[in-house]
């Protein structure tokens, strides 16, 4: 029964994503061209009413499902990881045109290719699990 | 204007997008959709290499449910709900076309330049495909987070590490459009 949940929740969230153009490599280079406020105003507004709403979640105390707390941990302190980390996602969001939830909608809409780029990420996972170590955290 | 045929405005996306992460939040979970990338590693046996991938991925079977649906998802609207053509910003065509010769905008949701199944044989094509997923997987683990993870999730959550992620994000993203893209197209 709670897997009908997480599976609709999953249709869901990738129809948005197909039906919004956020999945398409155009509109993602078309944000980093600064040629249209659509992304902008996608990722603005989902925040806009995601700081409010976890905002009331806070105030009031607001409890899951069962009673227990809202998944709202404060992530770890750093500076480098975030950054560096971050800077590389982008360069492959820019080339890609995808970010990982897109990914799989992708594959739903019959581009093979895409698997092409989740092998890819895969690999990129693997290899920061090899090297994590090493790395500036 | 035919809402379940035409692309959704912005102001349709975003406000389902925070839908979706506080029905997660309500359900006990958390919206991140790069951590399913560890989980497959894990699944796949990447433990023998390294602990990072030594963790309970039995509890994170959930979210390989939501991308099953995120699959389901693209293929109803891809069928269904859409032309499956993307229109963006005249201008920025007409760039795309003149300066890397890519002329597919308008008429596809990909460019089939890229994506289409007859270039995979492309080394070039490949190449491209494997190294934008491979920087895409990499930085979301060494950052800890994608775009819903940290620009949705996290920044929703004013966590000051997120913006710095974001921020991250921006500056690869503008570095390979500006920089990077005449070097690698032209």
């Amino acid at each position: 029964m709670k897997y009908i949940s997480y599976l609709t929740i999953g249709i869901f969230f990738g129809i948005i994503m197909y039906k919004s153009e956020a999945a398409s490599w155009f509109r993602i280079y078309e944000m980093f061209q600064f040629g249209s406020f659509h992304m902008y105003g996608i990722i603005g507004s989902a925040l806009v009413i995601g700081v409010i709403g976890v905002q009331i979640i806070k105030k009031y105390k607001i409890k899951a499902i069962g009673g227990n707390e809202m998944n709202l941990h404060p992530k770890t302190k750093s500076v480098a990881r975030y950054l560096i980390g971050g800077i590389i996602f982008g360069l492959g969001w820019a080339l890609a045109g995808a970010c990982p939830g897109p990914m799989y909608v992708l594959v739903g809409a019959g581009y093979s290719s895409i698997l092409v780029v989740i092998g890819g990420a895969l690999l990129g996972t693997f290899v920061y699990g090899l090297i994590k170590n090493k790395l500036p955290h | 204007m035919n809402l379940l045929y035409d692309p959704w405005p912005w102001y349709v996306a975003g406000p389902l997008i925070a839908l979706t992460m506080f029905i997660l939040l309500y359900i006990g979970k958390q919206f991140g959709m790069s951590s399913n990338l560890r989980t497959m590693c894990s699944i796949g046996g990447a433990g023998k290499y390294s602990d990072f991938f030594k963790f309970d991925w039995r509890a994170q079977r959930w979210n390989l449910v939501v991308v099953i649906g995120a699959i389901i998802g693209g293929f109803i609207a891809s069928q269904f709900m859409s032309d499956n053509t993307v229109k963006i910003n005249p201008e920025v065509a007409q760039q795309l076309s003149t300066d890397y010769g890519i002329e597919s905008a308008g008429e596809a949701y990909l460019p089939t330049e890229l994506f289409s199944s007859e270039h995979l044989t492309d080394p070039f094509v490949l190449v491209i495909l494997i190294i934008g997923g491979f920087m895409v997987g990499f930085g979301a683990r060494y950052a800890g987070g994608c775009t819903s993870g940290h620009a949705i999730s996290g920044l929703s959550n004013l966590q000051l590490p997120s913006l710095i992620a974001v921020i991250g994000f921006f500056i690869g993203g503008l570095v390979m459009i500006h920089l990077l893209f005449p070097l690698i197209f032209s």
